[in-house]
């Protein structure tokens, strides 16, 4: 099917709306098409792509100068689309898109903290990222908003939140966090619940808002992937690459085929590593320390490994600008060779034991489920998508080299529960490792660094990059001097972290814990 | 069971092995062992709050429970709650978002209570500094006794703080007579004189 087959019907749908498209341009994200609306349509133009089947992939606000800009983007068939609207910034003022896409209900509401963009129809006018740090009508992504705050002195605790409230004979509420017992990101939550069974869990996160997006700004290049790297430390290979491929793509700059190479033999070294760390942490959470401590044991080996090859266990920094900050060792695609044999040796009886323990089939069948609809309709991808039946994977669908010559096979379960989660999991471990097997016969010779041209005043970039929660989107704008004007990455968990909210209808309190772990969503990549 | 069983006993031990004369690991965690027994008696309790970190520095001290570091076995163990704690290990910038919720965690730390704020963001505030959102180093909300950098710091460079935390001059330990002489050359000289956090270096 060739690309974009379904954007024609689309355009069609918004004429027969009276709809304009005031541009419809192939480069100026690619490869990425755009089109540009008034700010008036952006709510019918939101309510029509729902109608033609497109996955809401998030949006964004970008103040420049007296106008404010705002992006969304729309998936479908692996084609990527941008709704571009431009409006004043003395009144701005846009339709909603929650109503047809749950999903972005948070992002726009974080829009509405930062940059101060109003959503019409907005179901829920409550803030989301704003805690106490600054006050109503402040909007730290302006201009005018100094970096470093008007607030002097301590910050308040957020202690009047509105939260939902669910009333009833029996109806009690436990608030948790955000600081949590474990050695785990802070966010709170609140269950209402009767007896053990959850009636309702209502997530607060932004505890961790580092105010990423406005310290970005003025950043050079190279500081940029730096801090692309730690938006969330897990997936810093996949932050900092889709942080790079759109600085790269905004000035035209191809990275050498050994660099893309040694890229996704990184970013699958981190899939594995973090899918083997959770799979142990789930079956912990189910009282089966058996497999924690193999997964535990493996996955050191494998973080070992990271520092020898690559010089950082969990690879930080190795993806820059152009490239890749170092190659392997002389012998290293051998001992890599030689670490995937080890892997695979040392799974196969593990993921056997863990695919049909009765303990474990006891605890983790049918708990937290997540349907297929809220999946589709949430827009999760990543393992919490394909477990609910969900297949997209951005290196299949929307390949980048290197993932654009190999054959990436996508692990599709339709189940939704947290068997399936873990299951997705292993199998994608599998599937890494003969990614990288294919990696590693055809690893090119060559330079590990191509020149990054000067970025031209204005240039933007759409970065799109499987990571091992799913896809990443981060968009890059530089200013005149050449350096960032703004960075938005956005992480697959804004997605999934209401698929937690909805999983765990009707399961009990203490498999809480489980079904948290087997979505994993990220607080820090989430709360920026 | 009869797989599990097999599978264990093929895999073996994992703790590593009996050092020989430079075994870092096993010097580090001795000595630590003997400091804790001198100045906490038997266990030192741990809270780990993260305050704004990536994540990063939490992955890396949830290995220092795996089988090849395998804290507990030095008397080092993590705590669900600051009531039960001697030290809070602290990472991250704080968000200010955090900083209420870190400072009551302090409060409800019973003294005398140890700080170490570990990697390199809570040690300086990293790569994010101070901002409207963030309160940069932990020092700048609650008062801090050990610093371990890293971005984030390795299983062993944690090792290393713990054991800097409990070096006899820290202001919040309790104050015991050291019997145990420092080792000539020891692990400890080096502490807070860490590699520098400067990562992929």
């Amino acid at each position: 099917m060739s690309r974009f087959a379904w954007l024609p019907d689309y355009l069609a749908r918004l004429a027969r709306e009276g709809v304009t498209a005031l541009a419809d341009d192939r480069d100026a994200l690619a490869p990425a098409r755009r089109v540009v609306l008034a700010a008036d349509d952006w709510g019918a133009a939101g309510r029509i792509a729902a109608a033609v089947g497109c996955r809401h992939a998030g949006l964004w606000g970008d103040p420049e100068g007296e106008r404010i800009v705002v992006r969304a983007c729309l998936v479908r068939d692996g084609d990527y689309l941008v709704l571009e609207t431009t409006m004043p910034l003395r009144q701005p003022v846009l339709g909603s898109h929650t109503p047809h896409f749950p999903g972005v209900d948070r992002l726009e509401r974080h829009m509405q903290d930062l940059v101060g963009i109003a959503c019409l129809n907005h179901p829920d006018s409550r803030r989301w990222t704003r805690h106490q740090a600054w006050s109503d009508g402040d909007f730290p992504l302006r201009n005018d908003f100094p970096v470093a705050g008007r607030a002097a002195g301590r910050t308040r605790a957020d202690a009047d939140y509105p939260f939902a409230r669910v009333q009833g004979s029996g109806v009690y509420e436990i608030p948790v966090g955000p600081v949590h017992a474990g050695i785990i990101e802070p966010g709170h939550f609140r269950f209402q619940a009767v007896g053990e069974e959850v009636l309702r869990l209502e997530e607060r996160l932004g505890y961790v808002h580092k105010g990423i997006e406005k310290i970005a700004v003025g950043r050079d290049p190279v500081g940029l992937a730096r801090l692309a790297g730690r938006v969330s430390g897990d997936s810093t290979v996949a932050h900092a690459w889709a942080a790079c491929q759109a600085m790269e793509r905004a000035t035209g700059c191809e990275p050498p085929p050994r660099a893309a190479t040694l890229r996704a033999l990184l970013a699958e070294r981190e899939r594995i590593a973090n899918h083997l760390g959770d799979i142990g942490a789930i079956c912990n959470d189910v009282g089966f320390a058996f497999a924690h401590v193999q997964c535990a044991r493996l996955r050191e080996h494998w973080q070992r490994h990271n520092q020898v090859l690559f010089g950082h266990r969990l690879l930080m920094d190795v993806v820059v600008p152009g490239g890749v900050a170092r190659d392997l060792p002389a012998n290293g695609a051998d001992t890599l060779a030689a670490d995937h044999r080890a892997l695979r040796k040392a799974l196969k009886p593990l993921f056997a034991v863990i695919d049909d323990h009765p303990s474990l089939d006891d605890r983790l069948l049918d708990t937290g489920r997540l349907s297929a609809e809220y999946a589709s309709a949430l827009g999760c991808t990543g393992y919490v998508g394909k477990a609910s039946g969900q297949g997209f994977d951005v290196r299949r669908d929307a390949p980048y080299a290197p993932y654009d010559g190999l054959r990436v096979d996508v692990p599709v379960g339709s189940e939704g529960d947290v068997a399936a989660r873990v299951r997705v999991r292993m199998a994608e471990v599998h599937a890494s490792l003969d990614l990288m097997d294919q990696l590693l016969t055809r690893l090119p010779r060559g330079d590990l660094v191509g020149p990054l041209p000067e970025p031209e005043s204005g240039a933007r970039g759409l970065g799109c990059i499987d990571g091992w929660r799913g896809e990443i989107l981060t968009f890059v704008r530089f200013g005149a001097d050449g350096r960032i004007a703004r960075f938005f990455p956005r992480d697959p968990s804004w997605f999934t972290w209401p698929a937690l909210e909805r999983l765990i209808h009707g399961n009990i309190v203490p498999d809480f814990p489980v079904c948290n772990k087997s979505v994993n969503a990220s607080y820090s990549g989430h709360d920026l | 069971m009869f797989r599990i069983l097999k599978q264990s006993l093929r895999t073996g031990l994992l703790t590593e092995p009996a050092p020989p004369a430079d075994g870092e690991l096993e010097a580090l965690g001795i000595e630590l062992r003997r400091r804790i027994d001198v100045r906490l008696g038997r266990s030192l309790a741990l809270r780990q709050v993260d305050a704004g970190s990536c994540n990063g520095c939490e992955l890396e001290i949830h290995a220092l429970n795996n089988a090849y570091y395998d804290v507990e076995r030095f008397g080092v163990h993590f705590v669900a709650s600051p009531r039960h704690a001697d030290a809070l290990l602290v990472t991250g910038p704080v968000a200010r978002h955090m900083e209420a919720a870190l400072r009551r965690t302090w409060l409800a730390t019973p003294s005398p209570k140890l700080v170490i704020a570990a990697g390199t963001c809570a040690c300086t505030g990293g790569e994010f500094g101070v901002s409207y959102a963030s309160c940069g180093a932990v020092e700048n909300v609650i008062p801090v006794d050990v610093k371990i950098p890293g971005c984030p710091p390795a299983p062993l460079d944690l090792l290393r703080g713990l054991l800097a935390a409990l070096l006899p001059e820290r202001r919040h330990a309790p104050r015991v007579p050291l019997r145990a002489r420092p080792l000539a050359g020891s692990p400890t000289e080096s502490l807070v004189r860490s590699k520098g956090g400067e990562p992929g270096a």
